[in-house]
């Protein structure tokens, strides 16, 4: 490869090129620009990244103390307070959601990979990627037709069912995948020693491939824990303390969301270390997963 | 598999059980396994389905009243009784293009040097990097763009492409800083991760034989990618463009924070504020009263879930007939 490259730049003592055409120069010009074209994209891509999370780590920072997280916020304007119902919000609806979100999501990828054969299943496994795709603000206003109109108040629960159906296909789907890298001939001992099938999997297969499905399980988490759209029609968000799910919830997000347009630069403030939080916890996520499926070595 | 429950024992339940298990070939514990994993996926199943029923549904009363015409009406006026989203139409379409525009290329450009230009040394934390930006939630590129973008959009950039290509006119209008321009670079932002995940896939599975012969033929780094590698990949990469475009359509908060909702006579201007399909829900769910006007939000929602479906349908079709070829062997 560099050998070609550098016989092709065509240097005044290469025998082999002796002179340079002009197509021979255009070649080597367009090859120069696509390099640097693609150079600076890079360096868009990762400038924008770095300028965002460092903006966001300075401005929220200077306000991140315990208060953050044990206060609620102040009235309009006054300095001081935190996000304590939002951090609480976060972690119930998060915490209710993934109840559902892990049963259903993981039932589902057992079903696809140990189970599902023929047009059935291949039928849900695209309805289940199809999911993945749909806008959350979807699954929002379906949890809002159906659990905040007719019982005329918002409320977490809401809230939290919208977030689950959002982490079933990811669940399904990262799930299926490592239960399909177990090697079959695990289930075949385990089937041969005299185990159910039912012994089989949950002993023998789940266990093998629990640390691919923990990440999964953390990485959409995470995911839902960065939600806004579904929320915002559903938990709707509050000021105040807040663990009955029958009633509006805040969240992280929501906060975040409504402190970005206040008036207030102290609330603006709060939304800034808001969004550090939640950077912070996604960080941490992602880079746990990455060192606990060894993804800094190999491909996953 | 044997069954082992005694059929000779007088006790029906059992005898009962036997037959359904001989009939399934399954033993019990396994039939229950196997039930209540059916179970649940038929949940997540009704789920999926519930979805598309409940939206059309409760958006039944708009559609009949206004049918196609829901589609092109400027208003949402519940004072008359009158809905339409043209205007959400209009400012998603808009949105959505220019961030195609710059996203493709751009994430196109990062993916080709991600696998071919990039040192090995830095391959994996640039991807890391990439992977990162998809996990950003988007109500913080929001902030970013409501506290950061918009007034330098307002203050510096919107300015100067008034006074310097000011003659085009997607650059003429007042200047407000929120609007069109600043939720379509946002979305540029928000899709480019998705564009350079997938079309990094895509370029990674040409076989190393095509990029040897054309090195061999002593073609230049960027005539390699060219001639083997963007049209092996195209099909690949045009899909991960269409999931892009998917997300761009139908992303939220983000847009709903940076784009003004504030309806204006459509024109070509980029500086005007407008709404998208997304914000729309978002802003007006709030005072929706039972009627046209919680169903014309929810109509909103519909054609949200359509396009995207319709989006995410080709996006995997294409990206599934490439994983079916590339095994198939090498295309010359």
């Amino acid at each position: 490869m560099s050998t070609t490259t550098s016989m092709r730049k065509g240097t005044t003592s290469n025998p082999f090129w002796p002179r340079q055409s002009s197509h021979e120069i255009r070649r080597q010009l367009s090859n120069g620009l696509v390099i640097g074209l693609s150079v600076l994209f890079v360096l868009f891509a990762v400038g924008v990244l770095v300028y965002l999370i460092l903006y966001v780590t300075l401005q929220g920072i200077p306000n991140l103390n315990l208060n953050f997280f044990t206060k609620l916020p102040t009235a309009n304007g006054e300095p001081g307070g935190g996000m304590g119902q939002s951090v609480q919000g976060t972690l119930i609806m998060v915490g209710v959601a993934s109840i559902f979100g892990i049963v259903l999501g993981l039932f589902t990828a057992i079903y696809l990979s140990e189970f599902g054969r023929g047009p059935l299943a291949n039928g849900i496994r695209f309805l289940v990627d199809l999911l993945n795709g749909v806008p959350t603000i979807i699954f929002g206003l379906f949890a809002w037709v159906l659990i905040v109109v007719p019982q005329q108040t918002f409320s977490g629960i809401a809230g939290a069912m919208a977030l689950a159906i959002i982490m079933i296909p990811i669940v399904a789907r990262t799930s299926e995948d490592v239960l399909r890298l177990v090697p079959n001939e695990l289930r075949e001992a385990s089937l041969a020693l005299g185990a159910t099938e039912a012994h089989t999997i949950l002993r023998v297969v789940v266990p093998a491939a629990l640390r691919g499905i923990i990440s999964g399980i953390v990485l959409s988490m995470a995911r839902i824990a960065g939600e806004t759209a579904p929320l915002l029609m559903t938990a709707f968000g509050t000021t105040f303390w807040n663990v009955d799910l029958t009633q509006p919830m805040d969240a992280l997000t929501l906060r975040i969301f409504n402190f970005t347009l206040s008036p207030y630069q102290a609330q603006i403030n709060l939304a800034y270390t808001g969004s550090f939080v939640l950077i912070a916890i996604i960080l941490i996520a992602s880079f746990a997963v990455r060192w606990a499926t060894g993804g800094f070595k190999r491909k996953f | 598999m044997q069954q082992q429950v005694p059929v000779t024992r007088g006790n029906v339940i059992q005898r009962r059980l036997a037959r359904v298990t001989e009939r399934f070939g399954l033993r019990p514990t396994d039939l229950l396994f196997r039930g209540i994993t059916m179970f649940f996926v038929l949940v997540v199943l009704a789920v999926v389905i519930g979805v598309a029923i409940v939206l059309v549904i409760y958006s039944w009363p708009t559609i009949t009243t206004f049918g196609m015409s829901f589609l092109t009406n400027q208003a949402f006026d519940p004072v008359h009784n009158i809905f339409g989203v043209g205007p959400a139409i209009f400012g998603t379409l808009v949105t959505s293009a220019f961030a195609m525009l710059f996203a493709v290329p751009i994430g196109v450009g990062v993916s080709i040097f991600l696998v071919d230009f990039c040192p090995r040394a830095l391959r994996i934390p640039l991807a890391f990097f990439v992977d990162l930006l998809a996990a950003v939630p988007s109500v913080i590129f929001g902030l970013f763009g409501f506290l950061v973008l918009a007034p330098w959009l307002q203050h510096t950039g919107e300015p100067w492409l008034q006074e310097y290509l000011g003659f085009l006119p997607f650059f003429q209008g007042q200047i407000q800083g929120v609007g069109l321009l600043a939720a379509g670079m946002i979305l540029t932002i928000m899709v480019l991760p998705l564009i350079i995940a997938v079309s990094r896939e895509v370029m990674l599975t040409v076989p190393a034989s095509q990029r040897e012969a054309m090195l061999a033929l002593g073609a230049t780094r960027w005539e390699v990618i060219r001639y083997a590698v963007l049209p092996f990949s195209r099909i690949g990469i045009l899909g991960g463009c269409i999931l892009a475009l998917g997300r761009a359509l139908g992303e939220t908060m983000a847009v709903t924070l940076v784009i003004g909702n504030q309806a204006t006579k459509p024109s070509a201007s980029l500086f005007q504020t407008g709404y998208t399909l997304s914000s729309v829900i978002a802003n007006q769910f709030g005072e929706a009263t039972p009627g046209l006007f919680l169903s014309a939000v929810i109509e909103a929602g519909l054609i949200v879930f359509i396009i995207t479906l319709i989006t995410n349908f080709l996006a995997r079709l294409l990206i599934s007939s490439l994983e079916l070829k590339s095994t198939k062997g090498v295309r010359v």
